[in-house]
């Protein structure tokens, strides 16, 4: 079989797979978020925690319990680095220092995932496994529940309440994660990814030197590093080591969970709202844009512009001989269109356009089709936008699903999609501005400008991944993408959850022949060029001087 | 005009008060494709505005529209680095940034300027009247004492007596007696009106002319306050508030300005870690061109200049919040009579009593009803010669008739002949008026004829009966004329359109509701409310806007003052009471209620324009970026020329054409802002489609055409090559 | 009665109430129970599908590994590694195979340093397997992203065949019969690419003497 046909053979059956999924899946979220019965598991979590699991929410309060919750978890999981040499399993490494910890809890807290730390070298397994790994199934639960408070604003009407934060992440962790952890961890086990507690396994290799093989629980939090679109690696080397990733069937298995809950979620919102057509529209400018990357990245990475693959004959630095260019640009394309960052080969090397891809993937807000949750609030987000604008040009009050779009609604949404772009511009300027900073670069010219602009990018929109040749284990910079995470992920929510509140307040306006129609290929069309506009518009300066400029 | 988009013209010199009031009994205009449209822009208006746009140049009125804002302090900065680093391009584009501010303050000016006018029109008539106050006046109390104060000591509750030939002082209601008065001041309108006391026909307006007769007006406003003031202030955009959707609208582009803002200010460290360091004027005019200076410099323009639209056609809306209410309208309640009816019922059929011919029944009714001065008598003329060929017979022409007139008391018309000798008489009137002169002269009515009349009355039409007397015979019932309600032409087509608008229409009834359906159905409404009262009305309001519809209806009477209240849009008639008026949020000074629709497509329109502008703006920028930025870099990374799709002249030539662009196409759209873009009565979906065409595939389009233009003209200027 | 707690505060604590429930069930139990069911059902793969030459563990099969001549001096760290031209070659890795510090270059395109490093890989590996230096296929020149990729590409290890065959004195023909055998396919015929294990080709290599 030629190398083309097998790249769209892996792509058209990753689409049939997704689309097999998109109705259970979708349909079964959507029951999570609105039934109103509880498992005896649950009750029994709801008593263990004090939490009244009948309680409504309003959506100051769903806030408070989203920040309470990730503020919690921050200093628990910086305390565990913190103190990790006096715990079990730590490997004998010592305790993570500080600016390193507050980077890496935030990182995790956040679903963004960056990694300053090399894993082999900096986590024991207990941090892995009670740290990082529990951060990988609740920051996504935290980012699914959100999006439910916003699909609730749409669907309620003449409320205050939003749903209950804590009912949210426990069905969606105890419903929908672990079940499907634990079936494709297994699965992950039985194809080649380790699963131990051993340390280093020192052996005597056929030359006659040492290698010391690593272990550790890798496949559980391979799992849901992907399901969960967080995308930090057990090792340094991410989806790219064996022991995580170790074939062709378990890249393409790593992004089908990749894809798998955020494809899922548009269901979800047209289930939830009624109306499964909405739920194809939004799904379809997120296939435009998937697409459309997965084609450029393949194409680019295919074409091996740039000196360096050019002298070798083929893009082939970064990437692993057993997935070749194709299953490489799929997974390129998937993880930054979806905030995962996870990556089975180094963007850094892959050729300027072909990285400029990616980081404009990211610059799209994470939101075609996005983190778990957060891709389908952002898109959202983007769609009230896009509905003010063409609602006006038919001559209405715009509204979306009934909500009108007002004041109090457009100050939200414009917020929202004021608050990355200016956490990535300032960052990026700001480094640039440093002397200091700007000398961790390990490229130069456009190319290194780019890789801090991809750093702050990916810190900014919760992606992770990384034009990994900048260091960025200093305190400077630690702190730097610490705080862009930070804004970068709960600022939205708050502007996220201040819309839901809004819209669950009006009475829907009923549909008539005057709506603008949200659910057909003309409203497909005008979300697409206005993402594609606002986003190319913010951004198209800073992509000149990096990968437009290395590249043409 | 160059302009980017088809538009097309409005009629011309509508900038007078009020286009001539339609006619009763046709639809508002003919109902093929037809479209809203405003007044032309005349190049005089642009010069008479220009020292009222240099006086927005004040930063504490810019700062209300950020987006200006942005420019007018860029424009300083650019002057600042111009004076200290001299240069053909930085002063070129310190004065187009200049020159922006101004254009764009221009469209405001212009189109307050258009409202100005009004005011001043109005105002005219608001010359100080001298009141003649009563002291203790009381209801039939004659021979109060007078006394003369200005009009502006007029307090609420002060009663005043107005003569023929006076102008009334104050808004109020009449107290006592009657008066033609000519409120041409304020409809436009010169034919005069009768104001009485009681009933709803009783409001008068202060500056308005009493013609004939004497009445006593008690105040019903306080001095600044009256109608005219407040029209006054309307027009001026004195009274003007953002609306709810300009807010919404504002918001969004102050938070893309600072993305922009952001985007420019950021890029400097990154240009000088690529070696090249951008000076504050290129930086600053890369921010000009990207904040969306179009929507921004027009949105204020758009928003007056629907209001204006509305006043040219003598409806004043009391907020501009209204006019926005309007476009977003779901149901229509439009009264039967006047709006979807012609005023009155016309004779329809003649239905002959057994063993009379048509014929004679036909000359009977014709006979009966030349003395008929009502419309519905003239209508049975009408009929008669248009059916039966019988000429129309002058009162004159006859010898020795003696003529009985139509009274409300008689309810019967008629005429007596004196022929050689016999009189003849005939007489149509209501039923029970005719029947009762049958049996009161010894003739007795037909069970045939009280059946006819009994299917008329079923049927919602009025039977009129007709009977004559030859001598001193006995009475016969000729036969009954069936008059009904006549659909106005073009209506049906009117709703059609309004049903693929997405409105739905509710005709409102005192009828029955048989003779409610029947005319609905004539008039293909989507529902009908019968035996209609001011409860029933509110209710239906009430019920549409619990299901989240907004409404919009007319009225004139105090009793429709709680329902125009409640409803979203509410137009009073000015033919109508003062608390109409005060209670509805639109008045129409026509008194046309089929108005109503032609206000939805305006509130509609307005909207339009702003979104169409904006995605304009915004689709504008891609084009300013593949000028600037290779001029920007190219010098560093030579690659980025290709992005010079335009094949621009020079980095400065560049530059300064993307500006001149931006600056140009607020003044080439400021036509466009106030007239407002063409609006065709159709779905959402084909109303998109063809405004994403037009305005976002042409602002994608056609700066790049515009700024290669005007770069071709400026890579001639000395310093700029 | 106890005066309520604040509501922030009483949020607080229902928060760390539900992280600590939740990092029992996932943070232990889960990862254990994976562990236990993967030990005990696939314990070739959950312990690093490991394998042996002459009884001793040598490395594992999906972890690349150098295979290059003793150091001159073991202490000396910057001494640059000489291939044993005895055994087939992985390719060049950022961290010379060692699993405690594994990743990429992370050089860019167009990075200098990248070009030269691949244009001097290509001489030295034309020198060394004694072909042209356009015959040499891009993964001998370039890092893979892990720097432990166990696989070359096919073009690779055929291109070594003359070179393993001269020095280890074997009959050419049966090396490259070797080479055939231990080219894998993409699994099911569509995913990844066409490869060869190098260290289960060497360990086939060491057998066939």
């Amino acid at each position: 079989m030629s190398p083309t046909l097998a790249g769209w053979l892996q792509v058209s059956v990753l689409v049939g797979a997704l689309a097999a999924c998109y109705r259970p899946l979708g349909d079964w979220i959507a029951h999570l978020f609105t039934s109103p019965r509880h498992l005896r598991a649950e009750r029994a979590l709801y008593r263990l925690t004090g939490v009244d699991g009948d309680a409504d929410q309003r959506w100051p309060v769903y806030l408070r319990s989203v920040l309470a919750f990730s503020a919690v978890s921050v200093v628990f999981l910086y305390v565990l680095q913190r103190v990790q040499n006096h715990l079990l399993l730590s490997l004998g490494f010592p305790a993570v220092k500080a600016d390193m910890a507050f980077n890496t809890a935030v990182s995790f807290v956040t679903n963004t995932n960056w990694q300053s730390y090399s894993g082999e070298s900096t986590m024991g397994h207990l941090v892995q496994m009670a740290g990082l790994a529990v951060q990988n199934f609740v920051s996504a639960a935290v980012g699914i529940a959100v999006v439910a408070a916003l699909i609730r604003g749409f669907t309620r009407s003449r409320t205050d309440r939003v749903g209950n934060f804590w009912v949210d992440l426990t069905r969606v962790v105890l419903r929908l994660l672990l079940p499907l952890a634990v079936v494709l961890g297994l699965v992950l086990v039985a194809a080649g990814a380790v699963q131990n507690l051993h340390g280093l396994t020192d052996v005597h290799t056929l030359v006659g030197g040492s290698q010391s093989i690593t272990g550790g629980p890798v496949a559980s939090q391979e799992v849901i590093k992907e399901l969960g679109t967080n995308g930090g690696g057990f090792y340094n080397a991410n989806s790219a080591h064996p022991f995580e990733n170790p074939n062709g069937f378990t890249n393409w298995l790593e992004v089908f969970l990749i894809l798998l809950i955020p494809v899922a979620l548009p269901r979800t919102f047209g289930r939830m709202v009624g109306d499964n057509r909405q739920g194809y529209a939004i799904l379809s400018v997120m296939a435009v844009f998937w697409v459309a990357s997965v084609a450029l990245v393949t194409f680019f990475e295919a074409q091996h512009h740039g000196a360096a693959a050019q002298a070798a004959g083929a893009a082939t630095e970064g990437k692993e001989q057993r997935f070749g260019i194709a299953a490489s640009a799929l997974f390129a394309a998937s993880t930054t269109l979806t905030s995962t960052g996870a990556v089975n080969s180094f963007h850094d090397s892959y050729t300027p356009f072909g990285g400029g891809v990616t980081i404009f993937n990211m610059m799209l807000g994470e939101i075609a089709p996005g983190g778990v949750g957060s891709g389908l609030y952002g898109m959202l987000v983007l769609a009230v936008v896009a509905v003010f604008v063409a609602g006006l040009m038919v001559g209405r009050t715009p509204e979306y699903l009934g909500k009108k779009l007002g004041a109090r609604e457009m100050k939200f949404a414009s917020l929202y999609i004021l608050t990355t772009p200016a956490v990535v511009l300032v960052g990026t300027g700001l480094a640039m501005a440093l002397p200091g900073e700007r000398a961790d670069m390990l490229n130069s010219g456009p190319h290194g400008f780019s890789e801090v602009l991809y750093a702050f990018t990916s810190a900014a929109n919760n992606n992770g991944s990384a034009f990994a040749g900048i260091t960025v284990s200093t305190p400077w910079w630690n702190t730097a993408l610490g705080l862009a995470m930070l804004v970068g992920r709960f600022l939205p929510m708050v502007f996220v959850l201040a819309l839901a509140g809004s819209l669950a307040r009006q009475q829907p306006v009923p549909a008539t022949e005057g709506t603008l129609p949200t659910h057909k290929p003309l409203f497909v069309g005008l979300l697409t060029g206005v993402v594609l506009i606002v986003v190319g518009l913010t951004y198209f300066p800073a992509l000149a001087l990096g990968p437009i400029a290395e590249g043409l | 005009m160059p302009s980017p988009t088809p538009t097309e013209a409005g009629p011309a010199g509508a900038a007078t008060l009020g286009p001539v009031p339609q006619p009763a009994g046709t639809p508002g205009r003919d109902s093929g494709p037809h479209r809203v449209s405003g007044g032309l822009l005349e190049p005089g208006q642009l010069l008479a505005a220009l020292p009222g746009a240099l006086r927005k140049l004040d930063p504490r009125v810019m700062v209300r529209n950020p987006v200006m804002f942005v420019v007018e302090v860029g424009s300083v900065l650019t002057t600042g680095s111009a004076v200290a680093d001299p240069s053909v391009f930085s002063w070129s584009i310190a004065a187009w940034l200049w020159l922006t501010v101004v254009f764009a303050n221009l469209a405001e000016a212009v189109a307050e300027g258009r409202g100005k006018a009004q005011a001043d029109t109005l105002r005219r008539t608001r010359t100080d009247t001298t009141a003649r106050r009563l002291v203790d006046w009381a209801p039939g109390r004659t021979g109060a004492a007078e006394e003369e104060v200005s009009a502006t000591a007029l307090r609420l509750g002060d009663t005043v007596v107005v003569e023929a030939g006076q102008t009334i002082p104050g808004d109020g209601d009449v107290v006592e007696g009657v008066a033609s008065v000519d409120e041409s001041a304020i409809t436009g309108e010169s034919a005069p009106v009768i104001r009485e006391s009681g009933g709803d026909r009783s409001a008068v307006t202060g500056g308005t002319k009493v013609l004939s007769d004497r009445i006593v007006v008690r105040i019903t406003s306080e001095p600044g306050k009256t109608f005219i003031d407040r029209m006054i202030a309307l027009v001026e955009g004195a009274a003007r508030q953002k609306t709810p959707n300009e807010i919404a609208l504002n918001i969004l582009l102050a938070s893309l300005t600072v993305v922009f803002l952001l985007a420019v200010v950021t890029l400097q460290p990154m240009a000088a870690y690529a070696g090249a360091p951008q000076t504050l004027v290129v930086l600053t005019a890369l921010t000009v061109a990207l904040i969306p200076t179009t929507i921004g410099a027009l949105l204020s323009a758009i928003g007056i200049a629907g209001m204006d639209r509305l006043v040219q056609r003598n409806v004043l809306a009391m907020s501009g919040r209204a006019v926005e209410a309007a476009g977003d309208v779901n149901t229509l309640l439009l009264d039967k009579t006047g709006t979807i009816t012609l005023g009155n019922r016309q004779a329809a059929e003649f239905l002959p009593a057994a063993g009379t011919a048509t014929g004679e029944l036909a000359d009977a009714a014709q006979l009966s009803s030349l003395a008929d001065e009502t419309p519905e008598g003239r209508s049975v003329v009408v009929l008669a010669k248009e059916k039966y060929g019988l000429r129309a017979r002058q009162q004159g022409e006859l010898g020795h008739a003696v003529w009985v007139p139509f009274t409300a008391q008689t309810r019967m018309s008629g005429v007596d002949l004196d022929e050689d000798g016999t009189v003849r008489s005939v007489r149509k009137g209501a039923a029970g008026a005719v029947s009762a002169w049958v049996s009161d002269n010894g003739g007795t009515v037909g069970a045939d004829v009280g059946e006819l009349v009994e299917r008329i009355s079923a049927s919602g039409g009025t039977p009129l009966v007709v009977a004559s007397r030859e001598g001193d015979a006995a009475p016969r019932v000729l036969g009954v004329i069936h008059l009904k309600d006549v659909v106005k032409h073009g209506i049906r087509e009117r709703f059609e359109e309004l049903r693929r608008m997405g409105i739905r229409t509710v005709m409102i009834t005192g009828d029955n509701p048989l003779t409610a359906r029947a005319i609905a159905e004539e008039a293909g409404v989507d529902d009908f409310l019968a035996e209609a009262t001011p409860e029933d009305k509110m209710a239906l309001i009430k019920q549409e806007q619990a299901g989240g519809k907004l409404v919009a209806m007319t009225g004139d009477g105090t009793n429709d003052a709680p329902a125009l209240a409640q409803a979203d849009v509410g137009v009073a008639m000015n033919t109508g009471t003062m608390a109409a008026k005060e209670a509805g949020n639109m008045v129409d000074l026509d008194s046309n209620p089929t108005k109503l629709i032609e206000i939805v497509e305006i509130g509609k329109q307005l909207l339009i324009t702003r979104g169409a502008l904006t995605t304009f703006s915004i689709a504008n920028d891609v084009a300013k970026y593949f000028a600037i930025i290779p001029a920007m870099f190219a010098a560093v990374y030579p690659g980025l020329d290709r992005l010079n799709v335009m094949q621009l002249h020079s980095p400065q030539s560049a530059i300064t054409s993307a500006i001149v662009f931006n600056a140009l196409i607020i003044v080439v759209l400021i036509p466009l802002a106030l007239r407002g873009v063409r609006y065709r009565p159709s779905s959402a979906a084909s109303l998109l489609r063809r405004n994403l065409w037009v305005y976002g595939l042409g602002g994608l389009v056609l700066p790049f055409a515009g700024i290669k233009l005007i770069d071709l003209v400026v890579q001639f200027v000395p310093g700029l090559r | 009665m106890a005066t309520p707690l604040p509501a922030a505060l009483r949020t607080h604590l229902t928060a760390l109430r539900m992280l600590l429930v939740m990092t029992v069930l996932l943070g232990l139990a889960y990862p254990l129970l994976l562990t236990g069911v993967g030990q005990a059902a696939f314990p070739r793969q959950a312990n690093g599908s490991l394998v042996e030459s002459h009884g001793k563990v040598v490395g594992s099969s999906l972890i690349g590994q150098g295979f290059d001549l003793p150091k001159k001096d073991p202490g000396d760290a910057d001494e640059p590694a000489r291939p044993d031209p005895r055994w087939f070659q992985p390719r060049p890795s950022a961290g010379g195979y060692d699993p405690t510090a594994t990743g990429a270059s992370n050089l860019g395109p167009n990075s200098e340093d990248l070009v030269r490093a691949v244009r001097e890989r290509r001489a030295a590996v034309a020198a060394f397997d004694g072909v042209a230096p356009s015959q040499v296929p891009a993964d001998a020149v370039t890092a893979s992203g892990s720097g432990l990729d166990p696989h070359i590409s096919p073009a690779y290890a055929r291109e070594q065949v003359a070179r393993v065959a001269r020095v280890r004195g074997l009959d050419r023909a049966a090396v490259a019969a070797l080479v055939e055998r231990h080219v894998q396919g993409p699994v099911a015929g569509f995913l990844g690419q066409e490869r060869v294990n190098v260290l289960e080709l060497n360990r086939a290599l060491d057998a066939l003497r």
